[in-house]
Parts: C-alpha cells; structure tokens; sequence
C-alpha cells in the first residue's frame, strides 16, 4: 500500500463481503421457496426475499466498487485522498441505509414502508431492483456524490491516469444513470423504457468501464506490463463496450410497447455485446501470460483470470442465448434469464470486487500476499463458487428449456405453475448447487483467518 | 515519384493505422453486415412493400452522394500521401476538399429526408421505410464522425503533429473514413438500385 488513506478501503470491503453473504442466505431461501413454497410464509414471503436477494447484490457491489475506488485511485493519482475522513463518513451512512432499508423490507409490509418513508411525496418505489423507499434512494445519491467530489478532488491534485478517467467516467455513469430511478411517469411503457436505463445501462454500459478500470489496476500491479500496452487494452474494450451497450439497450425494448424496429436494434447490437466481454477474457490471460514478474499473491491472478472468463460465458453466452427477437419471443421471463443474470453477475461483478479484494487485502494488512496456506483456501473458495454457481447455471438453464417448451412452444401450452410443479428436480439441484456455493463463500471467508507466513515486502523482493 | 515509391513499398508491409482502429473498423462492419442481412431477408419476406418504397428514394441524390463519397476518399488518400512525402500544406489542402466533398454529402442526404419526411414517411411508415432510415440513419451518423476526426487531423497536420514516418493516427482516421465510403458504396446499390 503507498499511502495510508487507502486503508479506507477495508470497511467497504469487510462491509461488501458481509452483505455477499447476507445475499447468499436470502438466495438459498428463496431457492428453498421455489419448491416448498410455503417455506417460512409468512414471515418472509417469496416476493420480500427476492426483493432482499437482488438489492443485497446490488448494495454489495456497489460496496465493492467504492472500496475498489478509494484504493487504487490515490495510488493511481500518487497522492493521498483528499478526505479519507469524508470516506469513513459515508461508509457509516451507507451502510445504516442499507442494513435500515433491509430491515424495513423484512420487518413491516411494503406497502406500510412506503407510507413510512413519505412515498407519497416523491413515488418511486415497486419497481423491481428499484424497490428502495425514496429516502434510501436519496441516501445513495448523497453518499455517491460525497463519494465522487472525494475521488474527484484526489484525481485533480494528482496524476491523471487513463484507468482513473475511465473509472470516473464510470461511475458519474452510474450516478447519473441512477437518477433516472426518480422518473417515475404513469406510462408504463416510459416507464419501463427509462427503468432500463439504470438497470441495463448500469449493468451493460458503465458498470462495464468500472470492471475494465478495476481489472487493469490490478493487472498492471501484478503482472509489471508496460501501462502503455494496458491502456490501449482498455480504450479498445471500453469503446466496444459502449458501442455494443447502449444501443443494446433494445433488447430490453422487443415487447414494451414500443415500435418494431428495436428488435432490429435491439438484436443486431446485444449480439455483438458478447465481444467486449470476450475482449477482457483475452485481455487477462495474455497479460498474464507475458507477465514481467511473478507476484507472489497468485490468487489475485486467478481471480482475474477467473472474471474474464465467467463474465464471457456468463454476460456473453448465456446473455446472446437468448437476446435475439424471434428467440426471446419464446425465453423472455424465464428461467433462461435467471441462469443467465446468475452466472453474469457472478462472473462480472461479484468476482471482478473480489478479484481487487484479493489484490488489495493483503497489502492493506501489510503484506504482499497472504501465506500459502491462506491462499490454498481462497483458491479453495474460488472453485467452490465458481463450480456452483457454474451448476446453478446449468440447472436454471435446463429448468428454462423446459419451461419454454412445455409452457410457450407446445402445442398445448401449460399454465405457469402446473409447469412450475415439473421444473422441482432441477430447482432441487440448483438448491443443491447454492448451498456447494455457500460453502464457497465460508471458505473464502475462512481464508482471511488462515494465518501461516505471509509474504512481507522483505521477502517479496527476494 | 521516388518518396512515393518507397512509401508503397512500405505500407504494403505495414497494417495503416492503429491495430485498434482496425479492431473497431471490424465491429462496425459487422455490425452493418447483420443490418445488410436483416434488410435483405425483411426484403425477401415483403418484396411488394419494398419495390413501393424503392420506387420512391430519389437516386440521383444517391448517385450523387456516392460521388462524392468517392471523392472525398480520393482525396484522403492523397492527404496521406502528402504528408508522408513531408508536403504538409498538400496535405491541408486535400485534407479541405475531402471535408467538402463530406460535407456535401450530408447536406444533399438531408435534403433527401427532409423531402421524405415532408412526403409523409417515417420510421414507423412500414418495414421498408424502417430499414431505410435505420441503415442510411446509421451510415448518416457515421459520415458525421468521420467528418470530425477529419477535421481533427487537418488540424493536427496544420499544427505540425505528424511527419514522416509517424503517421499512424492520420492513417487510422484515414482507413476509418474509406470504411464508411465502402460502406456507402454496398448501401447505395443494396437500398437504391436493387429492384
């Protein structure tokens, strides 16, 4: 670590890991729910734990992604951040808003935490990911602009990198994208066409540049290549994404009411969103592979290794699976879209925040990297997730055929829930999988504990 | 002719411009061969709609703009060639003149679609008039771009940027606007021509 204010990172990433976890739990119930539907009614119905399941993810990530932040822009910039005070504020704030606004999904009835939090005012809420009371939305506005003004300031005293500008080009995305949540129009059809625009522009469009920022930050840490050859890796990956993203926001556009010509649009550009994605794949690996030093924090590597290639198969495959028009016509809602939203934040964004917790952990403990047996561990986690969520993948997909098959392609298509009764095996197997995924996560977490020689900077050098 | 000379010899060796701009040159024609197939097999499915339609693109402004598309590359190519043989004001000139014929590009294309809109014809009028706005809306935008990276690098040759032997970014630029160019020349026969 070259300067102490970095060390802001860790609370954000102990923060993001316990969420993780908190995630995987509500994941595992709702899993359970899929099959004995009953399971734990009425305390936590099926509805609340989905909700809780997708905002967890989306909080953890962004606890990720401010970590991340707040660690490699002072040493990208050289300098100190400007208020590592401001940081430690915000965390605090973010968090109370996070861990309040979960207990307020669990603890009264939605509609009741909309009257609470003063929906009426400003309506915002019951959309789905967005289902924040208002006032939570406003907490994450405040906390991100904080955030921003902080990095910004660090970045203007310091050296202007390319990874730091594509970071915060990154994350004034995010922010803005996200104040498209307070447009709430009566239209439904508006309405879904900008909810898009925080949901797909966030995950296909500027969460993209974040990934790309974080991912070569770490390369250039741990594979000495020349920055030069890294940033053209990242103009390129990041101009694909964008030309791919945004205008493969159609996608989302086939069956909203709105005119024909985006599933032309729609199609032809979320088939080529696949290529940035396959780009960073590349991008890891052979960086890797001409590395000029062999760091000793070889988890960090795989880990990266590990984001390039789920992210492909994840976001890419199972994503252009089922993003052409005549084809979604059939899979739109199903369980193709779960494997395929699992697997592609999983690949993407869970394991590019642990890709940079890997590398930035150890050092922020005061080591270069952890001892071989904690690393063992990690590497244990790694596959341990990675296999499951490979399996939950497979699984959804398989129970998604079929549901396509038996409910929308047949003959004589059956309701949703007499179709639902027939997918149990594979909702077994999935449940199966996520609890092999927990596991993973236990081990992961146990790495930190692990303790053993560590490598330190005095035998790093050696 | 004898700079020349080694200047052919040299870039036939050599990939002109960045390797980047080439990657990205390869996603935009993919992109416009998924739009071409898209168009040709929604023109399969409705021949009659798309012969009606047809029949009411003006293809003298087609023509026209295919001219000076034509032109305008020409004259890229021979800006390049300029500013490798170290005739920087050549260049600038050629430069000039490949902008012009651009821009008369743009300004004979909108005054096409402003006469199709006035006729009534939009994006939504029916399949034909979709796939024409999209594709030609698409290599619109693209002539567009093109023109502001040209001008960018007349202003970087003005400003002394490349010389001989370090032109790597007036080559890109330069390769990018033949790829809209040769974009334009599939466009015009596949949605004017073809009956």
């Amino acid at each position: 670590m070259k300067f102490s204010s970095q060390a802001v990172a860790k609370p954000y990433f102990i923060a993001a890991i316990g969420l993780f976890t908190l995630q995987i739990v509500f994941g595992l119930t709702l899993g359970l729910q899929y099959v004995l539907g009953d399971f734990l009614f009425p305390e936590i119905p099926f509805n609340v734990a989905r909700m809780v399941h997708t905002n967890l993810l989306i909080i953890w990530v962004l606890f990720g992604f401010m970590g991340a932040s707040y660690y490699l822009v002072p040493e990208e910039s050289d300098v100190e951040l400007y208020s590592p005070k401001l940081a430690l504020w915000l965390f605090w704030i973010f968090l109370s808003a996070s861990v309040l606004t979960v207990i307020g999904y669990l603890a009264v009835p939605y509609a009741t935490l909309a009257e609470i939090t003063g929906n009426d005012i400003l309506p915002t809420m019951g959309r789905e990911f967005l289902e924040q009371p208002t006032l939570t939305k406003i907490g994450i506005v405040v906390v991100v602009l904080g955030f921003l003004f902080n990095l910004g300031m660090t970045i203007l005293k310091g050296r202007k990198t390319v990874i730091t500008m594509v970071l915060m080009i990154g994350l004034v995305g995010l922010a803005v994208m996200f104040l498209f949540s307070f447009y709430n129009p009566e239209n439904l059809v508006l309405d879904k066409i900008f909810w898009w625009w925080v949901v797909h522009l966030w995950v296909e469009g500027v969460w993209e540049l974040i990934l790309g920022a974080i991912m070569a930050f770490v390369l250039i840490k741990i594979t000495g290549i020349d920055r030069e050859v890294i940033e053209k890796w990242l103009y390129m990956i990041i101009a694909m994404a964008l030309i791919t993203g945004i205008l493969g926001t159609g996608h989302h556009y086939f069956w909203i009411g709105t005119p024909d010509y985006w599933q032309v649009l729609g199609s032809i550009f979320s088939a080529l969103e696949p290529i940035p994605f396959f780009m960073m794949t590349l991008f890891a690996f052979s960086m890797i592979n001409k590395r000029r030093r062999d760091h000793p924090n070889k988890v960090a590597a795989l880990w990266a290794m590990g984001t390039g290639v789920m992210a492909f198969l994840g976001a890419g495959v199972w994503g252009f699976m089922h993003t052409l028009a005549p084809v979604n016509y059939y899979t739109h809602g199903t369980q193709i879209t779960a494997a395929h939203g699992h697997m592609a934040f999983y690949g993407a964004y869970a394991m590019i925040v642990m890709t940079m917790i890997s590398y930035a952990m150890p050092n922020m403990r005061g080591r270069v990297a952890n001892s071989a047996k904690a690393q063992s561990w990690e590497v244990w986690g790694f596959w341990l997730m990675t296999i499951s969520m490979v399996l939950i993948t497979l699984f959804l997909t398989a129970a998604g055929v079929l549901q396509v098959w038996l409910q929308r392609y047949t003959d004589m298509p059956q309701s949703f829930m007499v179709v639902q009764d027939q997918l149990a095996i594979f909702y077994w197997l999935r449940f199966a999988a996520g609890v092999g995924f927990l596991a993973g996560v236990g081990t992961y977490i146990a790495s930190f504990f692990i303790k053993g020689e560590a490598v330190g900077l005095a035998n790093a050098a050696r | 002719m004898q700079p020349d000379k080694a200047i052919t010899t040299h870039a036939s060796r050599q990939l002109p411009g960045d390797l980047a701009m080439w990657l990205f040159i390869g996603a935009e024609l993919t992109a416009f061969a998924l739009l071409f197939m898209v168009y040709a097999s929604s023109r399969a499915l409705h021949p009659e709609v798309f012969a009606q339609g047809q029949s009411q693109l003006n293809s003298q402004i087609g023509l026209l703009n295919t001219m000076a598309l034509l032109s305008s590359s020409y004259f890229v190519v021979n800006a390049v060639a300029s500013v490798k043989a170290a005739r920087r004001h050549w260049a600038i000139g050629h430069l000039l003149v490949a902008i012009s014929f651009g821009l008369a590009y743009v300004v004979l294309k909108s005054i096409e679609y402003y006469q199709s809109f006035s006729a009534g014809y939009g994006l939504t009028t029916n399949v034909f008039y979709q796939y024409y706005f999209l594709l030609t809306g698409f290599h619109y935008l693209h002539v567009i771009l093109g023109l502001i990276l040209l001008t960018w690098v007349t202003l970087k040759v003005a400003a002394n940027d490349y010389t001989v032997g370090n032109t790597s970014g007036l080559e890109s630029v330069a390769s990018y606007w033949h790829m809209v160019d040769v974009l334009w020349l599939v466009l015009f026969p596949l949605v004017y021509l073809l009956h």
